[in-house]
This record gives structure tokens, C-alpha cells and sequence, in this order.
């Protein structure tokens, strides 16, 4: 029932648009289905599946804007929600801001939708634990372990004729194993649109790997080391740069990305020029929505509401600040052509795997996850965190042993200055992320925490 | 079923705040029909309700469930955003619904649904019941439930004196346009700011004979002001001094009596709030901050405010006691604890030094956290979690109470919608202030080398609460017993354990404040609860202080 196809979505947006009084309209049509289990001490602690279909209404006069929703279908409510959008419309204060409504756009159809994730049913899910469970118990490991699944749409369209659909799933897998003195700790925390890439026997069994091997670390002092980051580790830090990159925050002499002296940085080469990062809706490996704002809740979203389609976009290229997000107000007072934030990206990579880049290192620190990241300061982009689930020091191209937890201070744009390879990309966190060498990375205190 | 959003911040100022947006459950109302709800003139009355749980507590009965409670939910949400002279988004939702919680072949079961009539409430108990018995056949160990005996028709209510939803909205926002027109007059380059009004209407029922009618109240007010100058491309950023409070819109009142002088034109704000005051003072406080001394990193001689000591406390001393983090239910997302049971088992583990007395509570007025009883109808009360620098307690609700050997739940399980599933959150986690007559001037003077730090400024700790770093919104150094001007680029790293046995003095009472956290998240999948933590200005000796100025 929550999901919809793209002609019955169409028929419900259509219907609420004709009943319109305003002096625009636009429609949000979303619904999905999601389903979790967690577990913890190698028992399912909770599970739950849920259904969600909901319609959302903006009334417009001139620059006063009212939204209203509902989950109820019949054509009385339907009205309503009208009704009440445009009374909340007439109630609101002016946005100077508004920008008028966008006509039909043309998006591009996107592979976001996998028909092996949508059949998942409680019976799969705890299969799935008990495939991540199981070999824990046999080794006197412990599991604590998440898996949430996602199939929605989203349908959009307005009284300017623009309309847009699309279908989308998704899988987050998340598995922490602990030995059972406490001593070791491992984690993998896979994604993807379809939960055939997924096999979470072994996803488990590298978090095991991971738990055993990390057992007994030594401490080794804090200070700069060149490290070896896994994409679980940097993709959060990388995630943080590019939300940061909005052209109104760096003309407003407030981002990263402002010039000395007014304007931004934009074209100017921040990064070492092997650092290329673009987004693209039609990537086989992250596929993305081909709108902002659409399908299956905030998972498969980016770049606002407004319906401004997704492209294939170069922000960063050979170290060079290519493109900005622009929302459509700041936009048309620039005169430039407006870019939504992409829902996710690809920092182009090499071919090396990530034994290639232990194998090339003399001394080192490898990193499988970061965490508690936070902002120290947003002008630099500088952020600190923790090491967490496994890090190892490295020597004459081997893992010797493992080492107590770091915690860091470190700015992505520095990290990818002091870049010294990268490997193949992966997905990660819903991005694609190579694992990276990275020279002088900044570890500032010890932890003790497993 | 309903939607939950988050509407990012980033865009909208108080990024630095959270770092997950702001979690919005629950469907677009008018302000108008929000008010007619909050203030009982529309919805269910109790005796409706009451049946209606009767009616989930029999059909779980019937379907073999030992144990059952209902929560018949509303919650109401309006959240205000302005930037400058402009409103840029006015957030009103409603959020209906009934959650059933069961036990059943000694497995916890819940459901949950919009659909509230005797025949939803019903299947919805049916379905709890279901999923109960399905889950007991992976279940290891039975549910140890602790007893609580039936408390009869009671009703509870946060003590508020204006209730924020009555407060017409354009009075609102003339409030805000009216601090954002004093940061800008005062020098700021752009400022935000918002308004966050939270009213929950939760019916509680469950098969010990309890039938629990409360209204809870929060409010929060905050901003962010940037001053910037172009000519160095410098920017920085000076927060709210406010605090999240379980008050009504009478927090805003900025009442004299209410404001705690601090050196250099300070302000501390107890129980009401001036946001015009302060935003004029953080405007100026903004534009020092592009000039300040950038700090010589070494040891220092911390005394720290309670608008920023709340959030240390909160994740050094809050975090670690959740028994359910200590067992490792947490272990996938959050993590574990250091603080293990066998150190709470030696009775001479010492978290931090005789000075530190932290209580946990669900009772202090005004509080985030405040409420009659919690959500499996327990009465509220508060217990010590540290005392004389000893860990003596942790947090546990009714079915951990076993696992420590006692027999009664502390009384802090909580859910933040009625879809979700109550579990154990913290409760409010205070320090105690000092007995001797102590204010922040005499603690100041006392101080050789060392830094003033005000407000909550970024924070990270690893996952069993061992290793910390915290900043600020503004430091000041001190000097032979002086304060001589602000610095920058500060935080302080530190151990848990070392930190606290740090502590040396504190002020007294009449400095006492509350901090408070609005979101604060946990849990897959992830849900928010609010808390405040209490505490008087504080100093610790010795902490590691480093500088986080970089060039890009």
C-alpha cells in the first residue's frame, strides 16, 4: 500500500493541484516501508517494520507559503489539507526569500530501486541476524549489530506543471563484535540500494577479524603519523567538507570557502591535484535521486525540496574548487545558475587495494573507523574525534600489532593536502570513498577506551 | 503512521549545536489548532482515554500477556526560525497515536498506531502480543520485570505559569526580530534564532493498576551570532547563553532576580532568560573574539561556568552510568562504559574527588527531565550516582533493577513518540554544589594560571567515556587572581576520572544553574530526550589544554 507507482502518485497529485485556490501549489507524495532488527549480547533485542505514506501540501500567495499533511486519501480529506494549507498560507509572514515555483523539469531515471530489498520481510531480517550472530557464539565473540531496510517513492509536482517519481531502497548494515574479555573490539557498517551486494555472514566476519586481531593494544605516543584511513573512517570527515561547500555561507564571509577580502574560492586549487570529487544521480554503484528532496525519507534525499534536478557535477577537480551548491534565491541575486547539494559523491580514487597501501608503507597507523567526530572550527574545517574498533600500527609494509585508540585533530582539506595515494573506491556511508594515505595526520591525545 | 523528519541546520545557523538537524515527528497543524490542544479544549478527556487503555490491557491480557502498559500519546511541537529581519520557517506539528507494550512467554512485544479507536487499540495490542511470542523464541533469559505496585487515577503536570502555545505567534517573532535587530546594532554580521516549544500529552495505563494523566512543558531559546571580518577572512561565532528548560514562556520574562553577575559584564541566567540582553552582549562578545589572544597551549587551571559544565557532566558522568550502556545494549551505536560494575561492586572507586556529590533526578522544578512518574509508571524520584567521589549507583529501570540487586526501578524509562518504545534515558544528572559561601569573583581570585570558560562550544569523548575534549563559546585568562582578556582557539582534553579527581572547588548555592541538552540521541533507531544537569560555577587544577588554530 505505502508504495505507490508513478501512476497512481500522479492521479493523487493531480486531484489535490485541481483543487487549489492559491496562487501556487506544489504536492509531496512520499511513502515507504521500513524495517529493523538490533541485537546485542548475541540476542535480537528489538525488531519492527513500519508503513508510512504521506501527502504534503504548499499554498502559495505572493510570498506567503502554509504547509499541511495528511495520510488519509479519500477525496474529502484531500480537500481539506488544501483548505488548511492555504488558511496557514494567508496566517504566515512574508519570506522575502520565496522563490517562484519551477516548471517541468526533465529527471533523468535513476536505478535507486532494487526489487531484492523491497521483498525483505521479517523472516529475512532474522536470517540475516542470526547469519551475524551465529559465528560470534561459536568463537565466544560478541555481537551488538543493526540492519535497517527502506523502500519508498517520492512524487512531487506543482501548479507550474513540473511533476517527478521516483522509487528507491535502501540497506544500512551496522556490526559491532567484541572479544569477551572486553580487550578487542570490530565494526563493518556496509550500505547499498541492493541487499544482494550485502553478504552479512561475512561482513560479520570481517568486524570478528577486526575484534580478535585489535586484543591487547599497545600504546605508541600521539603526534603526526602517516595513516592509512579505510573509507569507514574518512567518509564522515569528507561528508562534513562537502556539506560545508554552500556559496551564501562563503559570500557571507562564513565558511571555508570565503576569500580574504569578500567573495569565494571558487576556482582557486585547495587540495592536491589528484583530489577529483563529483556526484553523479546515475552512477551504477550510488545511485542517487534525480531530484532534491526525493524518495523514502531523508535517507535518499539532497538539496533541499524544491525540485531542482540532480546531474552529473564536478565540485572538485585535479585539487580545484569547481562548483558550489547555490540555492535558488542566493542563485538569481548572483546571477548564477542555481545547484542543489548532491545526495551523495565520489572522490575518484586509483587502483590500488588497501593491501597495496599497507604493503607501500614504511611506518604507519591504519585506521578502520572514526568516531564522535565534531567541529572545532568551522573557518579551517577542523574536526576532532577518536579512533574506535580496531587500529594497528604498521611497519616495512605489515600490521604488526594493534595500538591504543587516538583521539585526533585534523581538517579534511589538510588531510587531502598531505595525500600521499588512494586506492579503490567503495561505498561508504552512502558515498563512494577510496581508502587513502595520508601524510602528518594529527593525533593529540591517547585513549583507553575499547 | 507518521512522518519524522530533520530539518538541517546547517542553513539555518545552529549547525554548531547539532550535528543531525533537528528531528521533527509528527504532522503540520496551525498554531491556532495547537493551542486549542494544549490547552485541553480539544483531544480525548481522561475518562475516554481511560477506556481506551482498558481496552489494549484487556486484549493483551486475553492474548496471554503477564504484563502490559499503554501510552495513549500527543505531542506538540512548534519550532520558530528567523534569520536578520526575516522568518524563515514556523514548524507546527501534532503527533496522535497509542503505543502497547507487552510481556508475553517472558518476552518483551510492542506495537503501535495512529489508528486510535477501541478496535485499533485493540489489534495493536494483538500484534504486541505476536511479535512478543515470536521474539521469546530467540530469548535466552526471561524478562525480570520490578514490582511496582498500581498507583490509581493520578495526573500530573509541568508547573508552568504561560503556556508558550497560548502566546499569540506574532509576539513571537516580533521577540526574535527584536534580538536580532540588538546583534545587529551591537555589531554582528548575521545572526539566527529560534524558539523550540515542546508540549506532551501522554496518557499512561498499565495491567499494576496505574492510570497516569501528565502534561509536560519545555521550551528552549537560542541563537547564533557570526561577526566577520573581511579584510583577514576571519569569522566567529557566539551562541546563546539560554538554556533548554521544563519551564513555561514565562522563562522568558529575563527577570532581574534571575541573573547571576559574573566578572567582565557577565551574565548567568537561572530561571529566566534576557535573550534581548544577551544577544546585544554576545554581539559584542562575537566581534572580540575575531581579535583574541590565541591561547598557548600547557596546563591550566579550569573554572567552569554551569551553561558549559552541563554538557561535560552530561557526557562524562551521564552517559557512563546508563546501565544499559555498562551491560553493552549500546555496543553497535553509542558503545559501552568504562564505568564496569565491578567498580561500582568495590564501593571505593573513585570517579572524581570528595568534592564531587552527582545526584540523578526526575523531580527538580523547572528541569528538562521533571516529570510526575515515568513511562512504565513509576513515581519519580532522585538517588545519588557519585557520592564523595565514590560511584554508588547507576540509572536502571524496571527490568535492570535486578541485575543491581535492588528491588525497585530509579524511575528514568522514557519514549519520545508514542510510536516509539520506552527505554532507559537519563534522567536529569547534577552536580552538587558547594557548603561554604563561594561565588565565581572569590573563586577567580584564587587562581594563578588559568582559563574562564563559558557556554557550550564543540565536544567529542570515545565510547566508554574515557577521553574527552570540550571547547566553549568564550574563554578568559586568568591571571594572579584576575581575569585579563579573552582568548581563542581553546580546549581542554582530559580523562574522565583524572578530570574529576581534578575538581577543587565550587560555589555555592546562589551560583547553582541548570545546562540542558534537547536532543540528545540514542538508541536504533535513534530517538531524542531532553535533560538538564545542574551545577554551580566549578574549578578543576591541571587540565591539558590544547590550541586549535590552523592555516588551510
Amino acid at each position: 500500500m505505502a508504495i505507490l507507482t508513478k501512476e497512481e502518485a500522479k492521479k493523487i497529485v493531480d486531484k489535490v493541484l485541481a483543487y487549489s485556490k492559491a496562487d501556487e501549489m506544489s504536492v509531496s507524495l512520499s511513502g515507504n516501508r521500513t524495517g529493523n532488527i538490533r541485537y546485542a549480547r548475541n540476542s535480537v533485542s528489538t525488531s519492527g517494520e513500519s508503513d508510512n505514506l504521506s501527502l504534503s501540501v504548499t499554498a502559495v500567495y505572493g510570498k506567503r507559503s502554509g504547509t499541511a499533511t495528511i495520510n488519509e486519501f479519500d477525496d474529502a480529506s484531500l480537500e481539506k489539507t488544501v483548505r488548511r494549507a492555504e488558511e496557514i498560507a494567508r496566517l504566515a509572514p512574508e519570506n522575502p526569500e520565496y522563490m517562484p515555483m519551477l516548471g517541468q523539469q526533465n529527471y533523468p531515471d535513476s536505478k535507486t530501486y532494487a526489487e531484492s530489498t523491497a521483498k525483505i520481510d521479517p523472516e529475512f531480517r532474522a536470517s540475516a541476524a542470526f547469519d551475524s550472530i551465529d559465528p560470534c557464539r561459536k568463537k565466544n565473540l560478541t555481537a551488538a549489530g543493526y540492519m535497517e531496510d527502506t523502500t519508498g517513492f517520492t512524487s512531487i509536482g506543482n501548479s507550474k506543471g513540473n511533476f517527478g517519481y521516483n522509487r528507491a531502497t535502501g540497506v544500512d548494515f551496522s556490526i559491532t563484535v567484541r572479544t569477551d574479555d572486553g580487550l578487542g573490539s570490530g565494526y563493518a557498517n556496509p550500505d547499498a540500494n541492493d541487499v544482494s551486494k550485502i553478504n552479512f555472514k561475512a561482513t560479520t566476519e570481517v568486524a570478528m577479524g577486526k575484534a580478535l586481531a585489535s586484543a591487547k593494544a599497545r600504546a605508541l605516543e600521539p603526534g603526526k603519523y602517516t595513516v592509512i584511513l579505510e573509507p569507514t573512517a574518512s567518509v564522515e570527515l569528507l561528508q562534513n567538507m562537502m556539506r560545508s561547500m554552500d556559496a551564501r555561507n562563503a559570500d557571507e564571509g562564513r565558511s571555508f570557502l570565503s576569500k580574504k577580502g569578500g567573495g569565494t574560492r571558487l576556482g582557486e586549487k585547495l587540495f592536491d591535484e589528484r583530489v577529483t570529487i563529483i556526484s553523479d544521480p546515475m552512477n551504477e554503484e550510488l545511485p542517487l535521486s534525480p531530484f532534491g528532496g526525493g524518495g523514502g525519507g531523508g535517507r535518499f534525499g539532497g538539496g533541499g525540496g524544491d525540485g531542482l534536478p540532480q546531474e552529473k557535477r564536478t565540485w572538485i577537480e585535479n585539487g580545484v574548487v569547481k562548483n558550489m551548491y547555490y540555492s535558488r534565491y542566493w542563485a538569481d541575486k548572483k546571477g548564477v545558475q542555481p545547484i542543489p547539494a548532491p545526495g551523495g559523491f565520489i572522490l575518484q580514487g586509483g587502483t590500488q587495494s588497501l593491501a597495496d597501501l599497507i604493503k607501500s608503507t614504511e611506518k604507519g597507523i591504519l585506521v578502520t573507523r572514526f568516531w564522535y567526530i565534531r567541529a572545532v572550527d568551522p573557518q579551517t574545517q577542523l574536526y576532532t574525534g577518536l579512533t574506535r574498533d580496531g587500529t594497528f600500527y604498521i611497519e616495512n609494509g605489515q600490521i604488526k600489532f594493534p595500538v591504543k585508540n587516538f583521539r585526533f585533530n585534523e581538517s579534511p582539506v589538510i588531510m587531502l593536502n598531505n595525500l600521499e595515494a588512494m586506492g579503490k573506491p567503495v561505498r561508504a556511508g552512502g558515498n563512494l570513498i577510496p581508502p587513502m594515505k595520508i601524510r602528518d595526520f594529527t593525533f593529540t591525545s591517547l585513549s583507553d577506551a575499547v | 503512521m507518521q512522518r519524522r523528519d530533520f530539518i538541517q541546520l546547517s542553513g539555518l545557523g545552529i549547525g554548531s549545536l547539532l550535528t543531525a538537524g533537528v528531528p521533527i515527528v509528527g504532522y503540520s497543524a496551525s498554531p491556532e489548532y495547537l493551542r486549542d490542544l494544549s490547552t485541553g479544549e480539544m483531544g480525548i478527556d481522561t475518562a475516554g482515554k481511560k477506556q481506551l487503555s482498558d481496552v489494549a490491557l484487556n486484549a493483551a491480557k486475553s492474548k496471554g500477556a503477564t504484563y502490559a502498559d499503554v501510552r495513549i500519546g500527543r505531542y506538540l511541537n512548534q519550532f520558530m526560525f528567523t534569520r536578520e529581519k526575516q522568518v524563515q520557517n514556523i514548524v507546527n506539528t501534532e503527533s496522535f497515536g497509542v503505543g502497547v507494550r507487552v510481556i508475553a512467554n517472558g518476552t518483551w512485544g510492542f506495537a503501535a498506531t495512529s489508528d486510535v479507536t477501541p478496535d485499533g487499540i485493540a489489534k495493536c495490542a494483538n500484534t504486541a502480543v505476536a511479535i512478543a511470542k515470536a521474539n521469546a523464541k530467540l530469548q535466552k533469559e526471561p524478562v525480570q520485570l520490578a514490582p511496582q505496585k498500581g498507583v490509581g487515577e493520578v495526573t500530573w503536570k509541568t508547573p508552568i505559569k504561560k503556556n508558550a502555545f497560548e502566546i499569540p505567534v506574532q509576539e513571537k517573532i516580533d521577540l526574535l526580530m527584536n534580538v536580532n535587530g540588538e546583534a545587529m546594532k551591537n555589531g554582528a554580521a548575521f545572526v539566527t534564532s529560534n524558539l523550540f516549544f515542546v508540549n506532551e500529552q501522554k496518557y499512561f495505563a498499565s495491567t499494576d493498576g496505574s492510570y497516569i494523566d501528565q502534561d509536560v512543558h519545555r521550551i528552549w531559546p537560542t541563537f547564533t551570532i557570526s561577526a566577520v571580518d573581511r579584510a583577514s577572512g576571519k569569522f566567529k561565532t557566539r551562541d546563546a547563553l539560554s538554556s533548554p528548560m521544563g519551564m513555561g514562556y514565562e522563562y522568558l520574562d529575563g527577570l532581574n532576580t534571575e541573573k547571576i553577575k559574573a566578572p567582565n559584564g557577565l551574565i548567568g541566567y537561572r530561571y529566566a532568560y534576557d535573550m534581548v540582553e544577551d544577544a546585544a552582549l554576545g554581539a559584542k562578545q562575537a566581534k572580540e573574539k575575531l581579535t583574541a589572544k590565541s591561547v598557548q597551549p600547557g596546563k591550566y587551571d579550569l573554572v567552569l561556568d554551569p551553561n558549559h559544565l552541563g554538557l561535560t557532566i552530561h557526557e562524562s558522568v551521564g552517559h557512563p552510568t546508563e546501565l544499559d550502556r555498562v551491560l553493552g545494549y549500546e555496543a553497535n551505536y553509542a558503545g559501552t562504559s568504562f564505568a564496569t560494575l565491578d567498580k561500582w561492586k568495590s564501593k571505593n572507586f573513585n570517579y572524581g574527588s570528595k568534592l564531587v556529590n552527582i545526584m540523578a533526578d526526575k523531580t527538580q522544578v523547572g528541569s528538562l527531565g521533571a516529570v510526575g512518574y515515568d513511562d512504565e509508571g513509576v513515581p519519580c524520584k532522585q538517588w545519588n550516582l557519585i557520592k564523595d567521589g565514590i560511584l554508588v549507583n547507576y540509572q536502571a529501570i524496571r527490568d535492570q533493577a535486578a541485575i543491581l540487586g535492588e528491588k525497585e526501578s530509579n524511575g528514568c524509562c522514557y519514549a519520545d513518540n508514542w510510536d516509539s518504545v520506552q527505554f532507559q534515558r537519563m534522567p536529569n544528572v547534577s552536580l552538587q554544589p558547594g557548603s561554604e559561601k563561594r561565588s565565581v569573583f572569590d573563586m577567580i581570585k584564587g587562581v594563578d594560571k588559568g582559563i574562564y570558560i563559558i557556554g557550550r562550544g564543540s565536544y567529542s569523548i570515545d565510547q566508554q567515556r574515557y577521553n574527552f575534549q570540550f571547547g566553549g563559546q568564550l574563554f578568559y585568562e586568568i591571571k594572579n587572581g584576575e581575569l585579563v582578556g579573552m582568548l581563542d582557539d581553546v580546549a581542554y582534553q582530559s580523562n574522565t576520572q583524572e578530570f574529576w579527581n581534578s575538581c577543587s572547588q565550587l560555589c555555592d548555592q546562589d551560583d547553582y544553574r541548570t545546562f540542558g541538552s534537547f536532543f540528545d540521541g540514542k538508541g536504533q533507531p535513534s530517538q531524542v530526550s531532553a535533560v538538564s544537569h545542574g551545577s554551580a560555577t566549578t574549578r578543576f587544577n591541571g587540565v591539558n589544554v590544547i590550541n586549535t588554530g590552523r592555516k588551510i
